[in-house]
């Protein structure tokens, strides 16, 4: 398979790839920030807990 | 059996079980979402007018229907939380409007890309085009709303009523094609059928479970998040696994 070829996509590749790259990447970064936002959560609520233990 | 169904009802209980259902969302997406790409890129034919820019519909069209979807959705969760005070209800609507906003925008992104080529215009201000702007617009207008109200209680109630107004939107974007006479085609699947090559009929259906899981998986996992912070002064919440370090 020509694999050069492939990636120009009879000159259409950025519009190709423009649409698949930035979907990929908005995916990823929703999974990043999701994963991130829970993290934060869990460490607000034991820094929270801890708080409350010293009191 | 008895089961009691309203059990999941309760934050406290759906925490749990959306943490076991995450991966069997998640890792289904990502396998079909593989397989989608296989076969959209080397099964199926290259196209007799649109040459290969056609294969931007794998992504188009399931982002374009879950961004429609994921609304109606995102407004019979708010709808149910205004309407039987149902905490978690609301809680699913906030936790699904990112996904949905995320997929209008590449409903968006990816049909400009494609316009290009084939009309010569990135943008029309066609029935189309201008409905789904809208669709990014009202999921954009629930999100800040919502943050913008301090009590989450009334912020529910007031992404509620957008919500559910907004959703007039939706069937306007659907039949905008057979209403007007629009730039943007018609529907290509249609419940009588369609004219599709078989392989990107497979290609396209594969992308729409795919991204249809993952927005499950993600909704999900964001909810979970936003039970903890509202619940976070419950017992159950210092109970948790998550807590015991």
């Amino acid at each position: 398979m020509n694999w050069l070829g492939f990636f120009e996509m009879k000159g259409y590749a950025w519009y190709i790839w423009g649409s698949y790259g930035v979907t990929l990447l908005i995916i990823m970064v929703e999974i990043l920030l999701v994963v991130h936002k829970r993290k934060v959560v869990l460490q607000q609520l034991r820094l929270i807990r801890d708080a409350e233990i010293k009191e | 059996m008895a089961i009691n169904w309203f059990k999941y009802a309760a934050p406290s209980s759906f925490y749990g079980l959306a943490g076991k259902l995450v991966p069997w969302f998640a890792w289904p997406a990502a396998i079909l979402f593989c397989v989608g790409i296989y076969i959209g890129f080397f099964v199926a034919p290259t196209d007799a007018v649109q040459s290969e820019a056609y294969r931007i519909i794998f992504i188009h069209v399931p982002a374009s229907i879950l961004s429609m979807f994921i609304y109606l959705i995102m407004a019979g969760y708010a709808a149910l939380g205004l309407i039987f005070n149902t905490r978690l209800s609301s809680m699913m609507a906030t936790s699904l409007a990112p996904t949905g906003a995320l997929f209008a925008f590449i409903s968006l992104w990816t049909g400009a890309l494609w316009g290009k080529p084939m009309w010569g215009a990135w943008w029309v201000w066609d029935a189309r085009l201008t409905s789904e702007l809208i669709l990014l617009f009202l999921y954009l207008g629930f999100i800040s709303l919502q943050a913008s109200i301090e009590d989450p209680r009334r912020a529910d109630r007031a992404g509620a009523l957008l919500a559910i107004v907004g959703s007039v939107n939706v069937p306007i974007i659907y039949f905008s094609v057979k209403w007007w006479n629009t730039l943007h085609q018609g529907s290509t699947v249609k419940l009588s059928g369609t004219s599709m090559h078989i392989s990107m009929q497979q290609a396209m259906f594969t992308m729409f479970a795919a991204l249809w899981l993952y927005a499950i998986a993600i909704s999900l996992l964001r909810v979970r998040s936003i039970i903890l912070e509202r619940e976070r002064n419950s017992q159950w919440v210092t109970e948790i696994v998550e807590m015991k370090q």
